[in-house]
């Protein structure tokens, strides 16, 4: 018998399941399963929580809380700014969060964060881990301050990023954060450049990065493996450590509640939002991009972006946001591909 | 009780607040039909038993599967695999191997010796089955699971009709015809060879059967009429592929021309080349694409070294000399004679024109339908007569084992409902799992196996089984490809995405349930579910 082909098609197992994008696989072992795949799951962010259909942020919320309770055994205080996470997960006197939980001001998660884990210091009790969290206003905006201080200081912190773009629970205020061309209710959709103003805004990641922290990454919800992996990672990892999570907003963005974790793809794909890692102020891995689209194809699902496709200067500033995706191509080299990776 | 100052509540968790009242439509867990199992003429449940096999349980697998097949080892080897055609996955990278996991899982079972579950009770009720063909078999097979007494009678000396008559051993080796044939007899069904039946209804009467259900195939060569030399060697293909059965091999000589453009020509010419023709020739009188054989049966004789001539008629055949005239196509697509003749040298002629029903066993059978050389039945497939049902080939059919096959099953399903004075009512079909329905972002990109070929020398010259099978590594590598279209396969995605932690896990093998206390209605489950199990309702306000 001749048989070329097989012997080479076994060296390159993919599964439809293993080692591929769903969350669970029933053909892994338990422990080769994703945090979220397991029966048990913490559910840091439980039900009744007052997030609009769809949030971006609660999930991932859940998924980055629940790898972090996991990997530090349970031993987990949370630190939160304001922002829709406080507000939708503790109405008076409710609560949707299953571990300690303290918030205290708009801008100063970091600051509160710090204080803890150096009273955990105080108390002997260095098994207990610190997560500090906010949305891109109270990160890169309000917070921002607070958080460089505790980069460079390099407290014993995971601050953690859920970046939806904008204020959302305000009533979607335009932040450092907000892409631009977007329509917010600051930056409206009218005169020769609508929507936000190009040349705006600020990468936090890249700020961290530069801080020279022991860990930075992105990630997005439409990759639960990747996400929890670097949550793994820096858990793992004593000092500041930065994550920054992109999170759809079905409300500020105006897409379709079910089209969150697509839109998280497509993000990734066209390279709009670039997902990496750094450690110590050098940039060490990205996660690569699987089928490239066209930037139209992320923005057209979405109404804040509607102005862009009915006239003539909107289709500038596609060519412009195309631009911008092809510089981050290039930039963390996203696009070279050689078959999906396990 | 007392509270610190200005705290007027205790504290409550959020699970008070029941958010699923904001829901406007609601995601249903549903199981959509798999293109796979839309198509297969034996109403396999593929996707089933694919799930079963790429967790390595190939029992189950094979019962599964056996549920509606009885011969999966055949199967594997001569089916046409319609399924592999619409298979979702060849909009991906290439359809999922479906035959030869399915050869594969048909061999584990021969080599483990599995054996069918008995029937729980006899019903006391005796069908007679006419033919131990795939029609007939399969028909006995599911008859008598559930619970009939079934007796097959077959007019030739063998078991296995077409399947043995018609399929040359290069492609389905007789061993592993013989196990499947006998775990169906092992179920206690009778089978007597050599048994022609004259008359059905006296046959029924004198053999105390309730019903029968026929199945006798199409075994007579169509001829053409070919003025021919008295000392020409013309035989018919049905025939030819017959005799191969028997000690006495055919002598066909050196060069041998096939005229026909099935698949029976196609075997014809392999089976002469095997016995050392040194030049097989297919003669058909129109283009390789309007032929009714299967293209990769058409390569594989060509890798034999089989020739082909296009766009001719045979118009007569003397000792030794054969004359040809070229034909060309007319506008319609039909052949027309163009005057041009060539002269080709041969030793013999295999017709291979397709083949006609032997109707003797239905003379006076009153009420008996028959159009266009075929048995009409209706869909129940039952014959005009009370009682008297049939399949396979002398009925209307596209004439493959396979459809054969479901025939048998389809026809036992009437039949039993028929023996209990009820009607058999089939389910009602779900919503096909069309490739839209599916995100086949979740899937890896796996590139198709290729089943081991033997060499081509020893094609030309052996009946060596020619498509090799897949080893245990592949075989789960290939299961394992199946997208699981339009059936929960527990990748916990709808689990795992839910903002609201709405989605119940039920455990293995249990699969989810959803929460509507809890779920908001966002739809992002149903967006995600990779094999499209999940569908939106609209709620009624």
């Amino acid at each position: 018998m001749t048989n070329g082909t097989t012997s080479a098609a076994i060296q390159k197992l993919h599964f439809y399941q293993k080692g591929t994008f769903t969350v669970g696989n029933r053909l892994v072992s338990e422990a080769d399963r994703s945090v979220q795949a397991s029966i048990d799951r913490s559910n840091a962010l439980t039900c009744g929580h007052r997030a609009c259909q769809g949030c971006g942020e609660a999930l991932g919320a859940r998924y980055a809380l629940d790898a972090a309770l996991r990997a530090a055994g349970g031993n987990l205080i949370a630190v939160n700014a304001t922002g829709c996470l406080e507000v939708f997960t503790t109405p008076y006197p409710e609560t949707s969060w299953q571990i300690p939980w303290i918030h205290s001001l708009f801008g100063n998660a970091a600051a509160v964060a710090t204080g803890v884990a150096a009273a955990m210091r105080v108390k002997g009790r260095p098994e207990i881990r610190v997560v500090a969290q906010g949305g891109d206003g109270g990160t890169t905006d309000i917070g921002f301050g607070c958080l460089s201080g505790m980069f460079e200081r390099n407290d014993d912190v995971l601050y953690i990023c859920y970046d939806n773009e904008a204020y959302m629970n305000t009533g979607v205020q335009r932040s450092s954060a907000t892409p631009p061309a977007a329509r917010t209710a600051t930056t409206p959709a009218v005169g020769p450049q609508p929507g936000n103003v190009f040349g705006t805004g600020k990468s936090v990641p890249k700020i961290a990065v530069a801080h020279g922290i022991p860990f930075v990454a992105t990630a997005t919800v439409a990759d639960l493996h990747d996400l929890e992996r670097k949550v793994v990672k820096a858990m793992g990892i004593h000092g500041a450590r930065y994550l920054h999570i992109h999170v759809p907003c079905p409300l500020g963005w105006g897409s379709a509640s079910q089209d969150t974790i697509r839109l998280a793809q497509l993000a990734v794909e066209c390279g709009m939002f670039p997902v990496f890692e750094a450690e110590h102020g050098v940039v060490t891995g990205r996660r690569k991009i699987r089928r490239r689209v066209p930037v139209e194809d992320y923005l057209k699902p979405q109404r804040r972006f509607a102005h862009l496709f009915t006239t003539e200067e909107g289709r500038k500033c596609i060519s412009q946001l195309q631009a911008m995706a092809d510089r981050n191509i290039a930039e963390y080299r996203l696009f070279d591909w050689e078959g999906d990776v396990e | 009780m007392k509270r610190p100052f200005a705290i007027s509540l205790d504290v409550g968790t959020s699970l008070a607040n029941l958010t699923g009242s904001w829901r406007t439509s609601r995601p249903v867990y549903v199981d959509r039909l798999p293109p796979c199992n839309n198509a297969c003429p034996a109403g396999e449940n593929i996707q089933s038993w694919l799930y079963h096999a790429e967790s390595g349980d190939y029992e189950t697998a094979w019962r599964t599967l056996s549920i509606d097949n009885p011969m999966p080892a055949v199967m594997g080897r001569v089916c046409y695999h319609p399924c592999e055609n619409v298979c979702s996955r060849s909009q991906l990278d290439e359809a999922v191997g479906i035959n030869s996991v399915e050869r594969f899982l048909g061999d584990v079972a021969i080599r483990n010796g599995w054996r069918f579950a008995p029937p729980q009770a006899d019903t006391g009720k005796r069908v007679l089955v006419v033919g131990a063909g795939p029609s007939g078999l399969s028909a006995a097979y599911h008859l008598r699971r559930k619970g009939h007494a079934v007796e097959i009678r077959e007019a030739g000396p063998f078991t296995g009709g077409m399947m043995r008559f018609g399929i040359p051993k290069y492609r389905l080796p007789r061993d592993v015809l013989e196990a499947e044939i006998n775990r169906i007899i092992d179920l206690g069904v009778v089978m007597k060879l050599n048994t022609k039946i004259d008359h059905v209804v006296d046959s029924m009467q004198a053999g105390r059967f309730d019903a029968a259900f026929l199945a006798v195939g199409a075994h007579i060569g169509k001829r053409a009429y070919i003025p021919a030399g008295s000392a020409a060697k013309v035989l018919d293909a049905v025939a030819l592929l017959r005799s191969m059965e028997g000690e006495d091999k055919p002598l066909l000589g050196r060069r041998v021309v096939v005229y026909g453009g099935g698949n029976t020509a196609i075997d014809a010419a392999r089976t002469a080349r095997r016995l050392g023709a040194t030049e097989a020739i297919i003669i058909y009188r129109r283009t390789r694409d309007r032929m009714p054989a299967h293209d990769f049966e058409v390569e594989e004789a060509l890798q034999e070294g089989i020739m082909m001539k296009w766009l001719s008629t045979i118009k007569r055949m003397d000792e030794g000399v054969l004359t040809v005239e070229k034909m060309q196509l007319d506008e319609k697509g039909f052949p027309q004679p163009t005057g041009e003749f060539e002269m080709l040298e041969t030793d013999s002629l295999v017709l291979a024109l397709g083949q006609d029903v032997d109707m003797s066993l239905l003379d006076g059978v009153p009420g008996l339908k028959i159009k266009d050389g075929v048995v009409q039945v209706d869909s129940n497939m039952m014959t005009g007569y009370a009682g008297i049902f049939a399949g396979g080939d002398m009925v209307p059919s596209e004439r493959t084992v396979t459809v054969a096959v479901g025939h048998g099953k389809k026809a036992a399903r009437h039949i039993d409902a028929w023996l209990r004075g009820a009607i058999y009512t089939p389910s009602e079909k779900h919503e096909l799992a069309s490739i839209e329905k599916l995100n086949t972002w979740y899937y890896a990109d796996a590139p198709k196996t290729v089943r081991p070929m033997l060499e081509v020398a020893r094609r030309q010259s052996t009946f060596e089984e020619v498509q090799g099978g897949l080893d245990e590594t592949n075989a789960l590598y290939e299961a394992r490809r199946c997208l699981s279209c339009g059936n929960c396969f527990e990748c916990d995605n709808c689990y795992g995405v839910c903002p609201d932690n709405a989605v119940i896990k039920l455990g293995p093998g249990q699969r989810f349930r959803f929460n509507y206390d809890y779920c908001k209605g966002c739809g992002v489950c149903a967006q995600e579910c990779p094999c499209g199990a999940i569908a939106m309702v609209s709620e009624e306000i």
